[in-house]
C-alpha cells in the first residue's frame, strides 16, 4: 500500500542516497582573479586539483596550440597562472585525491576528461546520447550539469 | 635632457587624458596603418565585413573563421568551443568593446593566429573594428 508514510520512507531514502553518493565531490575554488579571468575566458577555469603538476606544466608551456587554439599569453601572466596550478595540483599536497588513482607517473594527460575517475564517475552515471545534446557541445563544459561547478560544487548530477 | 623630460611629460599627460574608447583604438591603427603604407585611405566597413564572415580554413583546423565562435550575427552571442558564451562583438549592443587596448590586441593576437595561421594586419584590424561600430 502506497501511503503517507512509505511516500516519506522513500523520499527520504532518495535524498539521503543521493547526497551519501555525491557530497564529496567538492573542491577548493580557484581564489586567483587572474587565473579565474584568463582560464575563464574560453571555458569555465577548471580547478587544479584535477590534474597533477606535469599536466599543468605541459599546458601551460603550449598554451599557442591549446587543444586547436591558440590561447597564448605574456611571459608573466602566464608565469603566474602556471604558479598558481602547480601549487594546487592533484599531486602538490600531503593527501593522494582521487584524481591521482590510475595516472601512472610517466603519464602526463592533457585533459581531465582522460582520468581515470573522472571516465568512471561520468561511465556510470551519463548516457551517451547526454554528451550530444547541443547545450552540451563539449566535455570541458562542466556548468551545462553542474551548474555550481565554478564554486567546486559538482554534486548534482 | 629638459627635452626629453618635457616630451615625455607631454606623451604622459596625454596618455591619462585621452579617454579609452573604441575610435582612440582605431586612431591608433590608422596611424600605424599610414605609417605602414604612405597610400593607405582610410579603414573600411565593408572588407571589415567581408574579413568577419570568410572561411579563411589557413590556421588551425577547429577554427576555420571568426563566425566559428562569433556566428554570423555580430550583434548575437556567441559560443567558444567548449561552449561558454562570448558576449555579441557588434559595439551598439557591447560598448565596452574595443576599448582596453592590451584585451584587443590580445584577442587578435590569439583568434588572428588560430583563423589565419598569422598575424592579422594593421588594415584587416582597423577594417574589422571598423564594422563592428557600424554594428
Ligand atoms: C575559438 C573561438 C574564437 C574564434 C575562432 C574567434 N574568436 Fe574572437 N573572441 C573569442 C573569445 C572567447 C573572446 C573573449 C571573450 C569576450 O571578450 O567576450 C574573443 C574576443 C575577441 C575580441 C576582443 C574584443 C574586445 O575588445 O572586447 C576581438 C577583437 C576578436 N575576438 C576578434 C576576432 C577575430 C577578428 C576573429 C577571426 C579572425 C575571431 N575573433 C575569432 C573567441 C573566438
Amino acid at each position: 500500500m502506497l501511503n503517507k508514510k512509505t511516500l516519506f520512507a522513500a523520499a527520504l531514502v532518495i535524498v539521503a542516497g543521493s547526497s551519501v553518493a555525491h557530497a564529496d565531490e567538492r573542491y577548493r575554488p580557484i581564489s586567483d582573479e587572474v587565473v579565474k579571468k584568463e582560464c575563464g575566458a574560453c571555458h569555465m577555469a577548471f580547478q587544479p586539483q584535477m590534474l597533477p603538476k606535469r599536466s599543468w606544466i605541459k599546458i601551460m608551456d603550449t598554451l599557442d596550440d591549446h587543444f586547436g587554439e591558440d590561447a597564448s599569453l605574456d611571459k608573466e601572466t602566464n608565469d603566474d597562472i602556471k604558479n598558481y596550478l602547480v601549487e594546487n595540483a592533484s599531486d602538490s599536497g600531503w593527501w593522494s585525491g582521487k584524481f591521482l588513482r590510475g595516472v601512472a607517473d610517466d603519464w602526463t594527460p592533457l585533459r581531465i576528461t582522460e582520468i581515470p575517475y573522472w571516465v568512471r564517475e561520468h561511465n556510470k552515471e551519463v548516457p551517451n546520447w547526454a554528451w550530444s545534446d547541443p547545450k552540451v557541445k563539449s566535455k570541458a563544459n562542466c556548468v551545462a550539469c553542474h551548474p555550481r561547478a565554478a564554486m567546486g560544487n559538482y554534486d548534482d548530477d | 635632457m629638459k627635452k626629453v623630460i618635457c616630451l615625455t611629460a607631454i606623451a604622459a599627460a596625454f596618455a591619462l587624458a585621452t579617454p579609452a574608447y573604441a575610435s582612440s583604438i582605431l586612431d591608433e591603427y590608422r596611424n600605424q596603418a599610414q605609417q605602414e603604407n604612405p597610400s593607405f585611405n582610410g579603414f573600411s566597413a565593408e572588407r571589415g565585413k567581408a574579413f568577419f564572415l570568410t572561411q579563411h580554413a589557413t590556421g588551425k583546423a577547429e577554427t576555420p573563421a571568426c563566425t566559428s565562435c562569433h556566428t554570423n550575427d555580430p550583434t548575437q552571442s556567441g559560443l567558444t568551443r567548449a561552449g561558454k558564451s562570448i558576449a555579441p562583438l557588434a559595439v551598439s549592443v557591447s560598448p565596452d568593446r574595443y576599448t582596453d587596448q592590451r584585451k584587443v590586441e590580445k584577442w587578435f593576437r590569439r583568434n588572428c593566429n588560430s583563423v589565419l595561421g598569422r598575424a592579422c594586419t594593421t588594415i584587416e584590424k582597423g577594417d574589422f573594428i571598423t564594422f563592428m561600430q557600424t554594428q
